[in-house]
């Protein structure tokens, strides 16, 4: 459609601008959820401003960490895995460029609008229908690109990274327009299409697939590339990425009617809802194999190389996040998870553990490569992994004692049939976890900015690097 | 009520989810099948196909526990399914819904605690505040349903009236703070600025900071009673000690729900006040209301002792 640059070249410049930007969102992200954290353990910390209580401050964090660091990592690793792996060029540079500056664009409305008080109420989906409507416009352009790309591919065979990026891609567009469907009724502010049960329904369609998509299937898209690549092993087993990939992305959108178990929706939905994500544990391991065995035979490299480690921990808390996750979904256990803090929990073993561990370890891996310099400091690398590793286990821990005992508090009762604790009595028990968690939290900031020192200390000063597109290996 | 508008939606689930147990198991099945070639020294060959100069795939077998734990969570979905409601509006063979096991609950609840409370039903109020039992239960109550308004010590926030202070708004007798709490009650104090004007506000204000002892301009005070008198007796009476058949709250005691503060008065005369108390009848039934008032008047005797 639009001239290229060079047809020999890979279009490095994007990925270089979306992974800089996983940096930065991420310290920004992370920061805001250190300071809600903090808010929850010292209430003084909202300071009796508006735009700064938690209330505000809390979808902008998930939205930060979610969309504009998770976001920006997917865009880089995909735009540079699909092509790497096609062995072409981005379909289109100045499409490519307008997904960038699009997606920053609708960041920094996120960053404006969410303080000032703007939302759909949504989970996940907070934001106002006209950044809804610059999301899709994005959206269909990153789709373009990337299937594009796909399309002129030089390989026959399209690598198994690639098909989690697509399923991602298809899937986001549907859950984003149908759970954003609403009626204006002015600049700033809309109404749902949907009414009551129906509405909570959609809405953890969305925010369940979110998950499975967004965090999961996009995720397991870069650990098929960076773990290959940095152990320099081949894949596993083939057979194991077909099954698991067909199963996740087929079981995955059923499963959320759990997070609305004993309420409104019907007992037959709940059910299925639950039985989808008790199927869902195998197809979810079997990415946590895939990537775990591929290492075999080269174990050792994980006692030299901390970033081949945080791959691979981040495989471990996959896996750990992927158990944990069916079992809340059975309604026994739900009856006692659920509103407790063990589901926030359960999101950070899954969103600190695998999908940031996995982003950070892409970027120590991509960003030296992509200025043609080698890592600063491999030591420093190292104090990261161990630091937010402290980090994500003080955070979860504190957070299973902290929701298990909220749970068993609520529901103890005297002989006489009264409860034994008040709700402010468990608000007051959780105090001291929720001060851990925030140290947690604290620890894995600090570990992003050393990181992001670290890069700063590889790249400064460095040249972009431009990459010749290598003609495919032949078969053999 | 039935979950589908049409037997056709149920019948749609239905086979929408046996067809999805079928493929998932087919899927399973076809890619378990065949073993990964070798190569003559024993080793798994790869695809063949090679990615980005060193990206490769080998095809090892799926592992044998994965694929078993594959299986247990569809035969155990499977059976799940029969016995609990899940296929379109099939009941499920155990009748399980989650309306049976609330009443259930509920019911075997009522059958075990209600003796508890309901022995205390014909006994006085005024009696059972020297039964150490009834004022435990009752004050376990107040610490489930009452704290979140009225604290955990009763002694109420701005707009939730401190119930230790001997002060009633509607009435202090055992069978008042007992109809309270049984029906609820509503504070409705009109906005009075469209009417009195700003400076008819400012001036009832300062006439109504008198009345409990305050120091005020007795010129605008004199006119604020020009007003009062008019407009407020019906409610607060002549003297400003208010009515407790009406809940118009006493303004000489300087005890004041919404703030005694100079502009917080003129707020509450100007923009008016509107406090609800819910009713509790309903919710939790009279006995546990009669264990409540005990408490709640308990606490009101207990801080006549005090005083």
């Amino acid at each position: 459609m639009f001239m290229q640059e060079s047809e020999t070249t890979y279009n490095y410049k994007v990925v270089r601008q979306f992974a800089i930007m996983t940096i930065i969102w991420g310290i920004v992200g992370m920061a805001v959820g250190v300071l809600i954290a903090a808010q929850l353990a010292w209430p003084v910390l909202n300071f009796d401003i508006p735009w700064l209580t938690f209330s505000r401050l809390r979808p902008l964090h998930t939205n930060a960490v979610i969309f504009a660091f998770g976001g920006s990592a997917l865009f880089a690793t995909s735009y540079y895995i699909v092509q790497r792996t096609c062995h072409a060029r981005l379909c289109d540079d100045r499409f490519a460029a307008f997904t960038f500056w699009g997606w920053q664009l609708v960041i920094v409305a996120a960053v404006i609008t969410l303080p000032l008080g703007y939302t759909s109420s949504k989970e996940y989906a907070e934001l106002e229908w006209p950044i809804d409507v610059l999301i899709t416009v994005i959206w269909v352009v990153y789709a373009y690109v990337f299937f594009g790309t796909i399309a002129r591919r030089k390989v026959k065979h399209i690598y198994v990274a690639n098909w989690f990026f697509g399923a991602y891609i298809i899937t986001v567009a549907l859950l984003h327009v149908f759970n954003s469907m609403a009626i204006p009724v002015s600049f700033m502010k809309s109404y749902s299409m949907y009414a009551g049960v129906q509405d909570a329904m959609v809405q953890w369609w969305y925010g369940h697939n979110a998950v499975g998509f967004f965090l999961t299937a996009a995720f397991l898209g870069m650990m098929y590339y960076f773990v290959p690549k940095q152990a320099e092993r081949p894949i596993y087993s083939y057979r194991l990425s077909v099954v698991h990939f067909w199963a996740l992305i087929f079981v995955y959108i059923w499963a959320g009617p759990h997070h609305l178990h004993y309420t409104a929706l019907p007992d037959w939905t709940q059910s299925l809802g639950m039985v989808m994500s008790l199927i869902l544990l195998a197809p979810s391991w079997g990415g946590m194999i895939n990537g775990l065995m591929t290492l075999s035979g080269a174990w050792q490299k994980l006692r030299t190389d901390p970033v081949l480690r945080f791959l691979i921990v981040s495989l471990s808390f996959y896996g750990m996040s992927t158990f944990e996750g069916p079992m809340m979904s059975i309604k026994t256990v739900n009856a006692l998870s659920h509103y407790t803090d063990w589901t926030i929990g359960h999101v950070h073993s899954g969103a600190l553990g695998w999908v940031a561990f996995i982003t950070i370890g892409s970027m120590y891996y991509l960003i030296p490569r992509l200025y043609g310099r080698a890592i600063y400091s491999v030591k420093l690398i190292d104090a990261h992994f161990w630091i937010s590793t402290v980090g994500i286990v003080l955070y979860i821990t504190a957070m299973w004692v902290s929701g298990i005992m909220q749970g068993l508090m609520w529901r103890a009762i005297h002989p006489d049939g009264t409860l034994i604790y008040s709700f402010v009595e468990s608000v007051q028990a959780m105090h001291p976890f929720y001060i851990i968690r925030t140290v947690g939290g604290a620890f894995f900031l600090l570990g992003m900015l050393i990181m992001a020192y670290n890069l700063w200390k590889t790249i400064a000063g460095a040249k972009p690097v431009t990459a010749t597109i290598p003609v495919p290996a032949m078969a053999h | 009520m039935s979950d589908f508008t049409s037997g056709f939606w149920s019948w749609f689930i239905f086979l929408v989810v046996l067809a999805s147990f079928a493929l998932i198991f087919w899927l399973i099945r076809w890619t378990a099948k065949g073993k990964p070639s070798k190569t003559a020294d024993g080793e798994v060959e790869t695809m063949g196909h090679v990615w980005d100069e060193n990206l490769e795939e080998l095809n090892n077998p799926l592992p044998r526990w994965w694929l078993t734990m594959f299986y247990i969570t569809l035969v155990f979905g499977a059976v799940y399914l029969v016995l609990y409601p899940g296929l379109g509006s099939f009941k499920g063979v155990l009748n399980w819904s989650q309306t049976n096991q609330y009443d259930h609950e509920i019911n075997q609840a009522n059958e075990t605690y209600g003796p508890v409370y309901n022995k205390y039903l014909n006994e006085d109020v005024t009696a059972l505040i020297n039964d150490a039992d009834a004022l435990k239960i009752g004050a376990r109550l107040y610490s489930t349903y009452c704290t979140t308004c009225h604290g955990s010590d009763a002694r109420g926030v701005r707009g939730f009236p401190n119930l230790r202070d001997n002060d009633w708004l509607h009435g202090g007798s055992s069978e008042n703070i007992k109809k309270t709490i049984l029906n609820g009650r509503q504070g409705m104090m009109p906005a009075w600025e469209e009417i009195l004007g700003n400076d008819g506000v400012f001036q009832v204000t300062e006439y109504v900071r008198s009345l409990s002892g305050r120091e005020v301009d007795s010129v605008v005070a004199y006119q604020g009673k020009q007003m009062f008198d008019k407009n407020c007796v019906v409610c607060h009476g002549a003297d400003g000690k208010g009515n407790q058949a009406l809940g118009a709250p006493n303004l000489t005691d300087n005890i004041w729900l919404y703030g005694g503060t100079q502009k917080q008065i003129f707020q509450s005369i100007a923009a008016g006040r509107n406090g609800i108390m819910p009713a509790h009848k309903e919710f939790l039934g009279e006995a546990k209301v009669h264990l409540l008032a005990t408490y709640i008047y308990g606490l009101s005797v207990d801080e006549n002792l005090h005083k």
